[in-house]
């Protein structure tokens, strides 16, 4: 006596452009179960339950709930069909409280009193039946995040969503919250709702979900009982085996030199109480490339953020060459000698209606070498990006291009060849390889080597596990705003696995 | 008992005075509220009270003259719509066009029309909405003070005039107590917040710029056919912007804008009023002082100096969705 | 201001030219609705704009101060920011000029005032752009709300100072005395003599050429300077600038302080060029022109230049169009330049994707 499956997804592909977010998946959640997704960043997991959400049209496939084909273009379509969704960003309405917020979009009726009058009542008993209590008279701004969160899922719930879709629930959470929204999780699945689970954490999946898939570069790779599995298992088919071995580049000399940059307790605490960064302390030598490894959204981005100077901490001490920067802004930390590849290179990397020859200046326009005086001269501009562009081999070799036509890999090489070709002391580098192809990257990585053995210091984040491995001298695995203990790059991929998903090695 | 006729005069003058700046703010606040970005009232504001004095001319009727004065808001308003919401384009530039547009298009067809110099014949009668006479005024007007009260400074406005101050409650009461107004003050904060549970946000912001459009309408009308009796070349004069630096002063809320419009309203009759008249100790306050005040006020309001003032989270941004 | 797909000859010329087309049509429907002939008016407009010396000399006169004022908003906009506040700037700009004049008009001659009073003009238009500048800057507020209640607050000062302040005594007319003779600009009769030209009673004068340097000085401002290079990166891109170490409110009060500076210095024209006295309504709304300019020219001084002369032939040519046609107005000018501003920056977005279509085709075909 077998029940249609709560939800079923087959053969849903999905494009943009040229990127392929999701390729033929298949996809059976049994109702009454806590279904995890789990994959790597990039691996497909939003786009698919955007999918089923409403928010994106599959390019092909189809979309089943409780067994009937169904067809999902807009949010108010899933709605109707049960789905209900918990996105990482809440997508509250801040000045507005508890209960408006949770009216929002199922008010019946001109007048919104009666609705109210339903609402709390039914916010009573959802309190009782599933421990979700907040008060209902709160301006959500004032809650913490758990109840922001508590709130988000409340909307839904009243939406009568069987199925119940949340996405990273816990990054913002405490473990305690945390703790919490696992219990409601479960009361939820008992009483015959089902849960679909995105998260990145082991954790997670083993401690509360009875089915685990696990996504990986747009495909539907495993799809297992969570009792069946262990997270060894789970970190190998999420990080899985790559074609080509990296390559290990010995080190010309494994003595290390001074310490460039040190931090101390660097934490970042935000408005509403999340801590991104918690307590960092860690040094950077010269000629050294010290790696940090992690899923993202475990505090890179801000940490980075910090050490340029673009964000102030909370807390704690940023030295460079023993001179304290922490009070420093990014300009003066430039100009003693730091440089940053950042994350995002669209949009803090480069200008993207400037030509190469103005980015390629971008950070040392203020260089007596480029112009006279208060002038800079073009022709000195592009000079400097003639020599950026032959050493890094960046095509077209058109230095009056706009950086926006150059392809993702010769971008970051402007990028790159800019800030390294201002000799440095430290440099600072975010996701170097994201969205570039494969010969940017050798070429990328072969410059990051010989400015080490420049003796140069490299502080690596990366998402991409294979890089920081290949790169670097030593591993700094971030989780939930901690950095790990240093471990060697020969470290093998399962035991990093397990400490990118917040589980320390066996 | 002169200071008391004074006294009532100049609230009568405010009551008159505030009222146009009430109904434009207000509509300023619908929009607003829903996250566009309306710099446009001064223009929607010149061409309702246009379109009102014209057609109440041609049909000798101050009702279809008030019909279509809320027509020409409502027209104007979706011109802004179009161009914010269905082509994400700036509402600045847009606000600004439309201000022009009105301005120019008003004295041309003005002039084309009547060839009175942009001005258009004057109304009586039927044409034009006269002051109403509250019941009971006649007979209560000796009692002492609440006579005068009633009779002078209650009874005898025009009805758009006590349309304008109604309108206070009614939006008050659509914003915080209707599903509409709920979702509109809601995809003015946070779109995706509204997006996210299946409502549709153009659909949204047009509608509330549909209620902007009657209200300032109105607005218009009471200009050209109640207040006065014709439309005069540039006659809102400024007061679409008065009426939106109201609306910031009142941070975007329906009771507060009732004061701040009269707060304005009073400044502007005080300045009639005190013309010529020394005050003591700093002799005669120059008439642009009360002209420049409420810009004055609303500039340290902005600048934080006096309270902060948050606007619609997602005021002036076009609406992408981005996932 | 920026493109994707599109070559940057479609992007500078096509899609203005399109918007233009569009603008005029919209307007030629509102002549119909007036009751005239719309090519008739456009014909009358052009011939009162270009048809002789002395219609040229007010085209051009016009057009000066519209290169002030379209450059003002242009170098604002490169930094990202709208300056609304022309008209302010202007006005405080007259001020600054008139005060000059009536100081040294009387014992210096015009080429010794001329210059300290355009360093007035700046300094005053720059410092009404300041205030609105640093409380977005500093405090977030938002400049175009500020600029455009500032723009008010100068209009009432300046109704202030003429009446109660710089009025001759004596006279009703809110305006101050008439220079001396060294406050008085030349204007270029002799020049267009000297080209079979002959100029009437035209006030086009010497702040035309003054106007064409503060062009090729923004050019060199934004294109060739560290400055400029700086503006434009915050206008593009806040947060590579912010990386690359460029204090993003020290940006924003530099480049608002040129652009009010500008647009103060518009002031020389109508009031040492052509008035000879400060009086009331000398800005003529160039301040908001100046927008239709900016935007017309892609906030290049090669094309607010070309765009300035357009609204200068507009304004002349309505004025002409009033004369030879009654039933239309001289607001007719301020209904085309809504359209233009309307077409050209608020409905931008949906001409571009019709051009992009159009002209894609054939490109990929050759």
């Amino acid at each position: 006596m077998s029940e249609s499956p709560a939800i079923e997804l087959r053969g849903i592909s999905k494009s943009f452009g040229a990127v392929q977010a999701n390729r033929d998946i298949d996809l059976t959640v049994t109702k009454g179960t806590i279904h995890g997704i789990v994959g790597e960043n990039g691996a497909g997991k939003s786009t698919l339950m955007s999918i089923l959400y409403g928010y994106y049209t599959a390019d092909a496939g189809e979309i089943r709930v409780g067994g009937q084909p169904v067809r999902i273009a807009t949010p108010a379509d899933a709605i109707r069909a049960g789905i209900g969704m918990v996105h990482q960003h809440f997508m509250l309405v801040d000045d507005q409280s508890v209960i408006e917020n949770v009216m929002l979009g199922s008010v019946d009726g001109l007048l919104t009193a009666a609705s109210l009058r339903r609402t709390r009542a039914a916010l009573d008993e959802l309190g009782q039946t599933y421990g979700l209590k907040v008060d209902p008279d709160a301006i959500v701004e004032t809650l913490p995040v758990g109840l922001q969160q508590r709130v988000a899922i409340l909307r839904a719930m009243v939406r009568r969503a069987d199925v119940l879709i949340l996405d990273e629930p816990t990054g913002v959470l405490t473990p305690t919250e945390a703790d919490d929204l696992f219990r409601v999780l479960g009361r939820l699945r008992d009483e015959g709702r089902t849960v679909i689970l995105i998260t990145h954490k082991l954790r997670e999946i083993m401690a509360i979900t009875d089915m685990v898939s696990v996504l990986r570069r747009g495909e539907m790779i495993a799809t297992r009982r969570t009792a069946d599995t262990s997270p060894a298992e789970l970190a190998e088919l999420m990080v899985g085996r790559r074609v080509q071995a990296p390559q290990r580049t010995a080190r010309a000399d494994t003595a290390r030199g001074p310490v460039r940059l040190s931090v101390r307790d660097l934490a970042l605490t935000l408005r509403g109480g999340a801590r991104p960064v918690k307590d960092l302390t860690f040094d950077l030598r010269a000629g050294e490339i010290l790696g940090i490894a992690g899923v993202a959204g475990n505090g890179q981005s801000e940490l980075l953020e910090l050490l340029a100077g673009t964000r102030r901490p909370t807390s704690g001490d940023i030295r460079m060459r023993d001179r304290p920067i922490t009070a420093l802004s990014a300009g003066e930390r430039r100009k003693l000698g730091l440089a940053h590849i950042p994350e995002d290179r669209h949009h803090t990397g480069l200008v993207l209606p400037f030509a190469l020859y103005e980015n390629a200046v971008l950070g040392t326009h203020r260089d007596p070498s480029l112009g006279r005086g208060p002038f800079l001269s073009p022709r000195a501009m592009r000079d400097r990006a003639a020599g950026h562009v032959a050493t890094y081999d960046i095509r077209p070799p058109d230095p009056a291009l706009r950086s926006a036509g150059f392809s993702g890999g010769n971008q970051q090489k402007i990028v790159v060849a800019r800030e390294i070709e201002r000799g440095p002391d430290v440099i600072l580098i975010g996701q170097p390889t994201r969205g570039v192809d494969i010969g940017a990257i050798e070429f990328i990585h072969r410059r990051m080597l010989e400015q080490r053995d420049a003796g140069k210091a490299i502080l690596l984040v990366s998402v991409e596990l294979d890089e920081v491995r290949a790169l670097s001298d030593r591993i700094l695995v971030m989780f939930d705003g901690r950095l790990s203990d240093p471990v060697p790059p020969e470290t093998d991929e399962r035991t990093l696995g397990l400490m990118m998903a917040g589980m320390t090695a066996p | 008992m002169e200071n008391i006729d004074l006294l009532f005069s100049l609230v009568g003058s405010t009551i008159r005075l505030s009222a146009p700046l009430i109904l434009a703010a207000l509509a300023g606040l619908f929009c607003e509220r829903a996250g566009i970005f309306n710099i446009g009232l001064e223009g929607m504001l010149l061409a309702s009270a246009f379109a009102a004095a014209c057609v109440a001319y041609a049909t000798g009727s101050a009702t279809l003259g008030l019909l279509s004065g809320v027509a020409a808001g409502i027209l104007m308003n979706l011109i802004h719509g179009f161009a914010s919401i269905t082509h994400g384009g700036n509402q600045v530039i847009s606000g600004v066009a439309l201000n022009f547009f009105a301005a120019g298009v008003t004295a041309v067809l003005g002039n084309a029309w009547f060839a009175q110099g942009g001005n258009s014949p004057p109304l009586s009668g039927e044409a034009r909405f006269d002051p109403i006479t509250l019941p009971g005024a006649e007979a209560l007007k000796d009692v002492p003070v609440l006579g005068p009260l009633y009779a002078q400074v209650l009874s005898g406005h025009n009805v758009l005039t006590y349309v304008a101050f109604l309108c206070v409650p009614l939006s008050a009461f659509v914003l915080y107590r209707t599903r509409f107004g709920q979702n509109l003050r809601a995809v003015g904060e946070n779109p995706a917040a509204v997006d996210v549970v299946g409502l549709s946000v153009p659909a949204l912001r047009y509608r509330a710029l549909l209620v902007a459009g009657v209200i300032i309408g109105v607005a218009g009308a009471y200009l050209s056919i109640a207040q006065s009796a014709s439309f005069v070349r540039d006659m809102s004069a400024g007061k679409g912007f008065i009426a939106l630096a109201a609306l910031i002063f009142a941070k975007w809320r329906p009771w507060p804008v009732l004061w701040a419009c009269l707060l304005f309203g009073s400044l502007d009759a005080l300045a009639a009023f005190l013309q010529g008249k020394p005050l003591p100790l700093v002799g005669e306050v120059p008439v642009q002082v009360f002209q420049a005040a409420p810009y004055v006020l609303t500039c340290l309001l902005l600048a934080g100096f006096i309270g902060h003032a948050r606007a619609p989270r997602a005021g002036g941004l076009p609406y992408v969705k981005d996932r | 201001m920026n493109d994707r797909s599109l070559p940057s000859w479609a992007t500078a010329l096509l899609i203005p030219a399109i918007n233009l087309a569009l603008a005029f049509l919209a307007s030629g429907i509102v002549v119909l609705i007036a009751g005239q002939d719309p090519l008739r008016a456009m014909q009358v407009m052009a011939t009162g704009a270009f048809g002789s010396g002395e219609a040229l000399g007010w085209t051009l006169y016009y057009a000066t101060s519209f290169i002030f004022t379209g450059l003002a908003v242009a170098v604002a906009f490169h930094a990202g920011l709208f300056n609304i506040g022309g008209e302010g700037q202007a006005m405080l700009g007259g001020l600054g000029a008139a005060l000059v004049a009536l100081w040294l008009g009387d014992s210096l001659p015009w080429w010794a005032v001329l210059p300290v009073a355009t360093l007035a003009a700046a300094l005053f238009g720059m410092t009404w752009a300041l205030p609105p500048a640093w409380a977005q800057a500093r405090r977030g507020s938002h400049i175009v709300i500020t600029t455009i209640m500032f723009n008010f607050i100068a209009s009432t000062l300046l109704v202030y100072l003429l009446v109660n302040v710089l009025i001759v005594p004596g006279r009703m007319a809110p305006q101050s005395r008439r220079f001396g003779d060294g406050g008085q600009i030349p204007d270029l009769r002799g020049l267009f003599a000297a080209l079979g030209l002959d100029s009437g009673a035209s006030p086009v004068n010497v702040t035309l050429f003054l106007a064409l340097l503060a062009a090729a000085a923004v050019w060199v401002l934004i294109w060739r300077t560290r400055l400029g290079y700086e503006i434009r990166a915050v206008g593009h891109a806040p947060a590579a600038a912010a990386n690359a170490g460029i204090d993003p409110a020290r940006i924003i009060l530099i480049a608002m302080g040129v652009s009010g500076a500008l647009a103060g210095a518009m002031a020389l024209n109508p009031v040492l060029g052509e008035a000879g006295r400060l009086k009331l309504d000398f800005t003529l709304g160039a301040g908001f022109v100046g927008i239709a300019v900016a935007l017309m020219g892609r906030c290049h001084p090669a094309g607010i230049l070309p765009a300035a002369l357009l609204f200068g032939a507009l304004y002349q040519g309505g004025a002409a169009l009033s004369f030879e046609m009654p039933g239309i107005s001289r607001n007719m000018v301020a209904v085309i330049q809504a359209l233009v501003i309307l077409f050209t920056g608020a409905l931008e977005n949906m001409t571009r994707p019709l051009v992009q279509r159009l002209i894609a085709a054939p490109i990929r075909r050759a």
